[in-house]
């Protein structure tokens, strides 16, 4: 640091300068990060412990496990996770027949694009989409009931239900999957060009090149994924109309004033998202660290 | 390998199918508006409408503050933490991926319990809206800046402009930005692709978005519906085809969902 100043020659005037100078650069992202992100997620925490008639409490937080409220996570990590796994075999098995070189090479610049553009298609307009495709007078619906025989409605199966939910997420999980794993891919094809030269079979590759190389990278990628549709809102509300039982749901509830209860409740609700989400991230860094150490 | 040979054409057939088929059906919808109309009424009935147009503006509108806004808490603070202070750079980062860990509607809900019952202008709803957006783009538009910092020479441009006369806002204004231009497109489109479709927030907040008039129009129009989401999906085709051709491989979560 050819700039810092020592303190023997600097007086504390110059020093305090110094400082102002530094901080007038950060303070910008300093004042609005704590005030829209900092102070409203430390409300939140502050409003879940108190509000009770005995001052601070830990009674929102006891709620949280009343079925209602213990059911919305459920089901929340539940389709995040299902969504998570699945997304991720079927994003990895594509990104894989498009980066291993079972699929022409001009379909990859295709398949990278669209993988871009459906990732960022999801909310109210993928909804419209699966509505027209799956739903009750859907375009699949009515081929396969028409053509086929087969009608999915009498059989149980609803779009607008965890199924269908599931369904329509992979359309943002699986390209997403494609983005995330397609560097490490191109790194692996390398090791497999090597190891079929040396005489491996498709069995030896995998086990013993494939799946250590892509452990740390498919475990940080699948985590990503879960806390992508963990927080996910508008896509499982405009399918259900909201009447499926997810924590971002019920908070909006809450906040839409459709249903009453205690504004302190929804607070516990957030937090626990909150604590989770982190979670999810900090192993997700975790692994993530490792990984880059591991490339050096 | 030779097993992918086999099965790649398969998950090739199967992933376009699924990922073609709901786009089909749903232009297919569009177009049935009924025997009596023209193939094109949903659409024409859609761009004739003034809360399609007020809609779109306001997200557009609404775009274009969060990018303003995260531009200027993220370029300073990046930029400097890159030349002078880099112990400090860990948490620039740090604060710029935070918005990851809170989802959007714990965010809104956080904005309106803290500032919705009377706090000046932080009460107003678009503020608060405006505000959001800024959150959520800070991770996209931190990667943008960290990325085009190290493809350009700051060290050198900054002295050669001190050296030259240039004040500090200078130097931001008509060196670091300019360099940063072509970095920062992507990371721009990017926020614009999440946010021109953003409904969760803005459908809290009650302010009718282009997110929000899409939903109205679904309840009712089933047809129209359809015709939008092609609309969007258009959208955000162009949107990210830009990103995309600007800086490759960026790769995004959150947002709309």
């Amino acid at each position: 640091m050819p700039n810092a100043p020592t303190a023997t020659t600097v007086s504390p005037m110059r020093r305090a300068n110094h400082i102002w100078a530094n901080s007038v650069w950060f303070l910008p992202l300093g004042i609005f990060a704590l005030l829209f992100l900092l102070l409203p997620s430390i409300g939140l925490f502050i409003g879940s412990v108190t509000g009770g008639p005995h001052g601070v409490t830990l009674s929102y937080f006891g709620q949280l496990f009343q079925n209602q409220y213990l059911d919305a996570y459920k089901v929340s990590i539940e389709l995040s996770a299902t969504t998570a796994i699945v997304g991720a075999a079927a994003g990895v098995a594509l990104a894989w027949a498009v980066v291993g070189g079972g699929l022409p090479g001009f379909l990859r610049p295709f398949f990278l694009t669209f993988s871009g553009v459906a990732s960022n298609f999801a909310g109210i307009p993928l909804a419209f989409a699966f509505t027209a495709s799956l739903g009750p007078v859907g375009l699949v619906t009515l081929f396969l009931s028409n053509h086929i025989g087969l009608n999915l409605y009498k059989h149980g199966f609803s779009l607008f239900g965890f199924t269908g939910l599931a369904i329509t997420y992979l359309y943002f999980q699986i390209p997403l999957m494609v983005l995330l794993m397609v560097p490490a891919l191109d790194h692996l094809k390398q090791w497999g060009e090597a190891a079929s030269n040396l005489g491996a079979n498709s069995w030896q590759f995998w086990w013993h090149i494939g799946l250590p190389i892509l452990r740390l990278p498919l475990l940080g990628a699948t985590l990503l994924l879960f806390g992508n549709s963990f927080g996910a809102y508008a896509t499982a509300y405009a399918l259900t109309s909201g009447m499926i039982n997810l924590v971002p749901i019920v908070i909006g509830q809450e906040l839409s004033g459709n249903v009453v209860f205690s504004p302190n409740l929804a607070d516990a609700l957030a937090v626990g998202m909150i604590v989770i989400m982190i979670t999810v991230f900090a192993v997700y860094l975790i692994t993530n660290r490792n990984e880059a150490r591991w490339q050096r | 390998m030779k097993g992918s040979r086999v099965w790649s054409p398969i998950v090739g057939v199967v992933a376009f199918l699924y990922f073609v088929v709901p786009l089909v059906a749903t232009a297919e919808f569009s177009v049935q508006e009924g025997p009596s109309h023209p193939f094109w009424a949903a659409y024409s009935s859609i761009l004739s409408s003034p809360q399609f147009w007020s809609s779109l503006r306001l997200s557009l509108f609404m775009a274009v503050s969060a990018v303003v806004i995260g531009l200027v808490i993220i370029v300073p603070a990046t930029y400097w933490a890159f030349l002078r202070a880099p112990r400090l750079q860990t948490w620039v980062e740090f604060i710029s991926i935070m918005p990851f860990v809170v989802p959007p509607i714990v965010l809104v809900l956080g904005l309106v319990h803290l500032y919705g019952n009377g706090f000046g202008p932080l009460s107003s709803r678009p503020i608060m809206l405006m505000a959001a957006y800024g959150v959520i783009s800070m991770p996209y538009l931190f990667r943008s800046v960290n990325n085009g910092l190290r493809s350009m020479d700051v060290r050198s441009l900054t002295e050669a402009a001190l050296s030259l006369g240039s004040s500090w806002p200078r130097v931001l204004f008509q060196v670091v930005f300019p360099n940063l231009r072509t970095a920062l497109l992507g990371g721009t489109f990017l926020v614009f692709a999440l946010i021109m479709g953003e409904y969760a927030m803005s459908s809290m907040l009650g302010l009718n978005t282009f997110g929000v008039y899409m939903l109205l129009t679904g309840e009712t129009r089933a047809h129209a519906a359809a015709a939008l989401a092609l609309i969007s999906l258009a959208l955000v085709w162009f949107l990210v085809g830009v990103m995309q051709a600007v800086n490759r491989g960026n790769v995004t979560i959150g947002g709309a969902r």
